[in-house]
């Protein structure tokens, strides 16, 4: 049975209608991440899990029973917020005991907890300190800890990592997964990056527009984009999607004047269908030919080197598609040259529903 | 704050700082000088003011040449009232025990209220709270009549606690304001922490947000105990004799003439019905404006 079931949710505000008809299962010990661009609903599914709003309608299950109509406190669940919302008058010790001190257990029991999580966080030696007298990161274990002290059986987790700089957003996010793994604890996980998703989820529901665009594994996400709205928000740089057209012998997709084979995963539809053909960056590459890679030619618009490799912009038939090359790849700026570009994982999307068209 | 001054030894700047430190002095003299003469007046004995044989020449400004608390002394324990002659020390108590009922009650519901307003939303509580607004225009005047009948009702008309309800009614709609201003920049997620953590309407209220409102507590307290412990009107309207607070009775005993007005005696009293006020702002002036500019409280 599934631990977390979320069946067919909707919440409306007032008279606008923010999240419609969320169905999403997971087990235990699954580490889900609901992602999408800012405002499609994300913390307020969160927040009607953890029970500080209601739901307009549908059911929330977990084990099965109905938690949708407990207390936040009944549900046995924890939550990090995005600004760590520590308690400010108290010390890191009296915030990490805080759930502890409401559910009534003794002083020895809940020292007892408090120091374990601390050592498991490494932050015994903050505990007498007030959440003024630490820095982002430390505020963020802090925040943790507590949650952790609880032994909820569902982690709640806003946006954890967004008030923090680039390299800590990093090593908190190994340090999130490590934690997973090793306490097996349920996770549901918000934000807006789609690499936080990537790296940490066991499954990602992707959501736009109050509803949710695709569930499934990274993997799936990543290599079957259920849309194009998917299709273009997972992964960095965005996926290209290029206006084609299907040729009249449905084997060709026709690009201006180029024509590319139809990729071998796809439904082709019928002839003179308008398509989007979607290709990653990375899919592009320079030199010898290989086995299911086709030769495109393109005109080199802009490079730009990040490192091990360089972001290479380019024009296909005066349509703009952005490439991943490693560093040093011969291509210069303003001049024509022919990129090769594996076709084994291309989707195509109808041009007017942005739907997959998968074989 | 400190503005650094680039080059202090530059003759400009000396001079600079000259001529603010003598415009400061000249502007603390100026408004010391009401007390000072009230001090000088309330030391001095009645020959001494009306400048008798031995006192001439002598001005309002002068100080005492024979310096004596008997004028203190008097206004506390014997000046005539009215009819009875103990002293203010009476009245003073009165006020004490007013002004702490009051301001407790006032500013203990005003932090509920705020906290409710601000954190808890429900049905009609924006009209809830512009009539709590609106309560904060309304001159002491307009609630006279309409108040003592309610006192009447509420059979405290004359006693000290009637007092204290009037003065803690007019002073909620302040204190709600104040305290709902300062917990709306609270963040949410803190109520939110807190609901997850299991604590209910009042763990929150008094685990988590009271320990940070000191700010605000400190403000509302010497409003409230500036507001309650000057007022006259309230005092002078629906307090009977037992319970009369130390301003009506200050101004009775000014009032009170039997030949020569005893102006030390009089100084003496305002004085002493002046000090408390002093004393909390002393205390807590320098919380005062901190808490007034003092904003969220980050986490
Ligand atoms: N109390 C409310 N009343 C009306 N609308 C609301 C309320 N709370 C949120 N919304 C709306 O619901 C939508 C979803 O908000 P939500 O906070 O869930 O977005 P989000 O996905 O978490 O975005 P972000 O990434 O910016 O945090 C937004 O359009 C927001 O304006
Ligand atoms: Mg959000």
């Amino acid at each position: 049975m599934a631990q977390l079931t979320i069946d067919n949710v909707s919440k409306v505000f007032g008279s606008t209608s923010v999240l419609q008809d969320i169905s999403i299962e997971i087990d235990a010990g699954e580490f889900l991440v609901l992602v999408g661009p800012s405002g499609c609903g994300k913390s307020t599914l969160l927040n009607m899990v953890a029970g500080l709003l209601t739901i307009s309608g549908g059911q929330i299950r977990f084990d099965g029973d109905r938690i949708d109509n407990l207390e936040p406190k009944d549900r046995n669940i924890a939550m990090v917020f995005q600004s760590y919302a520590l308690y400010p008058a108290m010390s890191v010790e009296k915030n990490m005991a805080f759930p502890l001190r409401m559910a009534g257990f003794s002083k020895e029991d809940q020292t007892q907890k408090v120091q374990e999580v601390a050592d498991l966080l490494q932050i015994s030696h903050l505990l007498k300190r007030k959440p003024a007298a630490l820095s982002g990161g430390q505020r963020q274990r802090v925040a943790m800890g507590r949650a952790l002290v609880r032994d909820p059986k569902l982690f709640l987790f806003d946006e954890p990592l967004s008030n923090l700089d680039a390299k800590l957003r990093v090593d908190m996010r190994t340090e999130i997964k490590r934690l997973h793994q090793r306490l097996g604890t349920t996770i549901l996980y918000v934000t807006h990056d789609q690499v936080e998703a990537m790296t940490m989820a066991t499954r990602i529901a992707v959501m736009e527009g109050g509803i949710v665009q695709q569930f499934g594994t990274p993997a799936e996400i990543y290599d079957h984009p259920a849309n194009t709205f998917v299709a273009t928000f997972m992964g960095s740089p965005a996926m290209n999607l290029i206006d084609a057209v299907v040729s009249p012998d449905q084997q060709h997709l026709q690009i201006g004047a180029v024509n590319v084979p139809m990729p071998p995963g796809v439904k082709a539809p019928a002839a003179g269908t308008k398509v989007k053909l979607g290709l990653r960056p990375e899919w592009f590459g320079v030199g010898d030919k290989a086995e299911g890679t086709f030769d495109m030619p393109v005109r080199v618009d802009l490079i730009e080197p990040t490192g091990p490799d360089m972001y290479v912009s380019v024009k296909l038939d005066g349509q703009s598609v952005m490439t991943r090359l490693p560093a040093g790849s011969d291509v210069t700026q303003n001049s024509d040259c022919t990129l090769r570009v594996a076709l084994d994982k291309a989707p195509i999307f109808d041009a007017e529903t942005g739907l997959a068209l998968y074989a | 704050m400190s503005v650094e001054v680039t080059n202090p030894r530059s003759g400009r700047a000396i001079a600079n700082r000259i001529m603010v430190y003598t415009f400061l002095l000249l502007a603390a003299a100026l408004f010391l000088m009401p007390l000072a003469a009230m001090v000088f007046t309330s030391l001095k004995s009645m020959p001494e003011i009306t400048g008798a044989v031995g006192f001439e020449n002598n001005t309002i400004l002068t100080p005492p040449r024979a310096p004596t608390l008997e004028a203190w002394s008097t206004a506390w324990s014997s000046a005539c009232i009215a009819v009875a002659c103990d002293g203010l020390r009476v009245y003073f108590w009165n006020s004490i025990v007013m002004v702490v009922f009051a301001v407790t009650l006032s500013v203990g519901l005003g932090a509920v209220n705020g906290y409710i307003l601000a954190k808890w939303r429900f049905r009609g509580d924006n009209i809830i709270f512009g009539m709590l607004l609106f309560g904060c225009f309304i001159p002491f005047q307009i609630v006279l009549i309409p108040m003592a009948r309610l006192l009447g009702i509420l059979d405290m008309a004359g006693t000290l606690s009637g007092l204290i309800f009037v003065h803690m009614c007019y002073g909620i709609p302040f204190t709600t304001l104040f305290f709902r201003n300062f917990y709306v920049t609270i963040p949410d997620e803190l109520i939110k922490a807190g609901r997850i953590d299991g604590a209910g309407f009042w763990s929150i209220f008094l685990l988590i947000l009271v320990p940070v409102s000191w700010p605000i507590f400190v403000v509302s307290i010497i409003w409230q105990f500036t507001n309650v412990w000057n007022d006259f009107l309230f005092g002078a309207s629906f307090a009977g004799a037992d319970a009369r607070p130390l301003m009506v009775a200050l101004n009775n005993l000014v009032n009170t003439s039997t030949g020569t007005k005893a102006y030390n005696v009089d100084m003496a009293g305002a004085m002493i019905a002046a000090l408390p006020t002093i004393l909390v702002y002393v205390v807590g002036g320098r919380y005062f404006v901190r808490g007034l500019t003092s904003g969220a409280v980050k986490g």
